[in-house]
């Protein structure tokens, strides 16, 4: 049964009405050899009882493994009124709606998500969030190169620390309009931006500093920020929020603050899921709010003294800008906003916090223990927030097949963005102490194995 | 319509020009639109010393309602911004040829009267544009 109220009449008398024999003539503009007649890997419709039938035994493929993985995306506990209560019908929109000033408890919902994501990030202003922390970066480069327009070089220099899809991603969005991305010089000790090997030709519109790296390693943030404001650069702070709690906030680095904070929402009771939907967020100084991608809500009076929630600044936005808008993502993440909003509000801040500290104590746990066996020791030297590099005597990817049969997932396989044999693991809130043990056991075991064979 | 100062040039972008006595040009929106717009809550402004081709996006007026691009009516270099409009973007609104002044101009070469409008044949245009 189609979902379409047209009768044939209703479509033959439109046709008519334009001066067309038929509905496909409407896309003769179409090359004819991009058009596919077939989808031979599309199989035959199946009834609802055989799709969830089908889709059972997919997830049960899955398995239910303990996963030690991070590089981005974190594992933590999520409170069940969250999901109860962003999933109320209210709530239920992955939207801002159209006719937006109606709806009073959304915006006020996205209003209360930006004083929270601002007094995380310590900046002025926040939007009511992007798609994703890799195309928050990508709004966050083209934004710099719309305020800094002093500086015409398109170049944005990374910490080498930025997650490498997150710059994949900014490249894939932004090369078009002049933007490039070169990374600054690591110190293999430290895994941070080598000091001593800073360009100062290369003028960059922004630099971009990710904290934690995405290797897990803590920048010097302050001086790093410090000499990016002396090479005339906009700052652009990667950051992940629970860490937040604990780290110095994007907008107290160096000597006063950075311009523009943005990163991957997900951690904020977001469930994992490959592929999404997770939420992106970003912040920045009140003078930059001009140049802000996307939707921000404002409180507001009423003509009768009432305080009232609105969408403002509207005129930097497609539907009144065209093509001359600060982005085409006029959008947001909606129903993600809404659950980071009741998961932080269930928390709180000592709650993030103590999130943070436990997650904390766990890698440092599991780093002390998997450090202490034979042919792993630490890739990087320096603290770490809930997540850390190890180097291992062998090849990692058949180290980690051998654990995932044991219904471990023990990291994230560095080999090839690092070039060594190495990955990177994290244990949140959510391991305990036995948990952490099971692992650094069969780690153990499976090294062993390992050992012996390259002996 | 409101007043229309008769020492003024005019354009189809609805901006006016000034000759000043040292030749550069000021440059501003016309009553006509500052009033189409309604009140305006942000002018961005180009920076002092860049020089534009005629034509170029010179500077941006936002109202709460829409938000328009102002172009270059001749090809200069830029030597005042009216940095008062930062604070008090009303000023457009409130006193358009005065105050409301946008950016001064030192032309690279003279003016092309013949693209610009005398006051009657701006007033004429934007008549024809009401009806």
């Amino acid at each position: 049964m189609p979902f379409i109220p047209h009768t044939e009449k209703d479509t033959r008398e439109m046709l008519e009405a334009i001066g067309v024999d038929s509905i496909a003539d409407l896309f003769d503009e179409i090359p004819a050899e991009l058009l596919i007649d077939d989808l031979k890997n599309v199989p035959e419709a199946l009834t609802e009882m055989e799709i969830t039938r089908l889709m059972r035994e997919r997830a049960d493929m899955d398995g239910t493994p303990m996963s030690f993985i991070g590089a981005g995306a974190y594992e933590h506990h999520i409170p069940t009124a969250v999901w109860d209560i962003a999933t109320r019908g209210e709530f239920y929109s992955a939207y801002t709606p159209y006719q937006a000033e109606a709806s009073q408890g959304t915006l006020q919902t996205i209003y209360e998500y930006q004083t929270m994501i601002t007094e995380l990030t310590a900046l002025d202003v926040s939007n009511a969030s992007l798609y994703d922390g890799a195309s928050s970066l990508a709004e966050a480069a083209l934004m710099a190169v719309r305020v800094n327009r002093r500086v015409k070089s398109g170049r944005i220099l990374l910490a080498p620390g930025v997650n490498p899809v997150h710059q994949q991603v900014a490249s894939a969005i932004a090369w078009a309009q002049g933007l490039t991305f070169e990374r600054l010089a690591q110190d293999v000790t430290s895994g941070n931006v080598d000091f001593d090997k800073l360009p100062d030709d290369r003028e960059p519109v922004a630099v971009v500093i990710q904290q934690p790296s995405f290797p897990g390693t803590l920048e010097d943030v302050d001086r790093l920020t410090t000499w990016a404001k002396a090479q005339g650069a906009l700052v652009i702070a990667i950051v992940n929020p629970t860490s937040l709690a604990l780290l110095k906030a994007p907008g107290h680095w160096g000597e006063d603050g950075v311009d523009i904070a943005c990163g991957e929402g997900q951690p904020l009771g977001v469930p994992l899921s490959s592929g999404g939907p997770y939420f992106g967020f970003m912040t920045c100084k009140q003078n930059h709010v001009r140049q802000m991608p996307g939707r921000i809500v404002g409180r507001t009076t009423d003509l009768d003294g009432n305080s009232g929630f609105a969408l403002t600044l509207q005129a930097r936005e497609q539907h009144i800008r065209r093509s001359k808008a600060t982005s085409n993502i006029c959008t947001n993440q909606g129903l993600m906003v809404t659950a980071a909003t009741i998961y932080m509000s269930l928390l709180g801040f000592d709650g993030l916090a103590r999130v943070a500290r436990a997650s904390h104590a766990n890698t440092t746990k599991l780093v002390l223990g998997l450090c202490a066996i034979d042919g792993v020791r630490r890739l990087y030297e320096g603290a770490f927030f809930h997540e850390a590099a190890l180097r291992l005597d062998c090849p990692v990817a058949p180290i980690l097949d051998a654990l995932a049969e044991r219904n471990i997932l023990a990291g994230f396989d560095l080999t090839s963005t690092v070039g060594t044999d190495a990955l990177l693991v994290c244990a949140t809130e959510t391991k305990t102490d036995s948990d952490i043990e099971a692992c650094v056991t069969a780690f153990a075991d499976v090294m062993a194995a390992c050992n012996v064979k390259s002996a | 319509m409101s007043e229309l100062p008769g020492d003024l040039l005019y354009t189809k972008e609805h901006e006016w020009l000034r000759r000043e006595e040292d030749n550069s040009i000021t440059i501003g929106i016309t009553d006509h639109a500052q009033s189409a717009l309604g009140d305006l809550v942000y002018v961005e402004l180009p920076e002092v010393g860049q020089d534009l081709e005629d034509g170029d996006e010179m500077a941006v007026v936002e109202s709460v309602k829409a938000a328009s691009d102002v172009y270059a009516p001749l090809a200069g270099n830029i030597i005042a911004v009216n940095e008062d409009l930062a604070d008090d973007p009303e000023k457009i609104n409130s006193d358009p040829y005065g105050g409301g002044w946008i950016v001064r101009l030192q032309p690279s070469d003279g003016i092309d009267e013949g693209a610009m409008m005398s006051p009657d044949a701006y007033q004429q245009f934007v008549d024809e544009l009401d009806d």
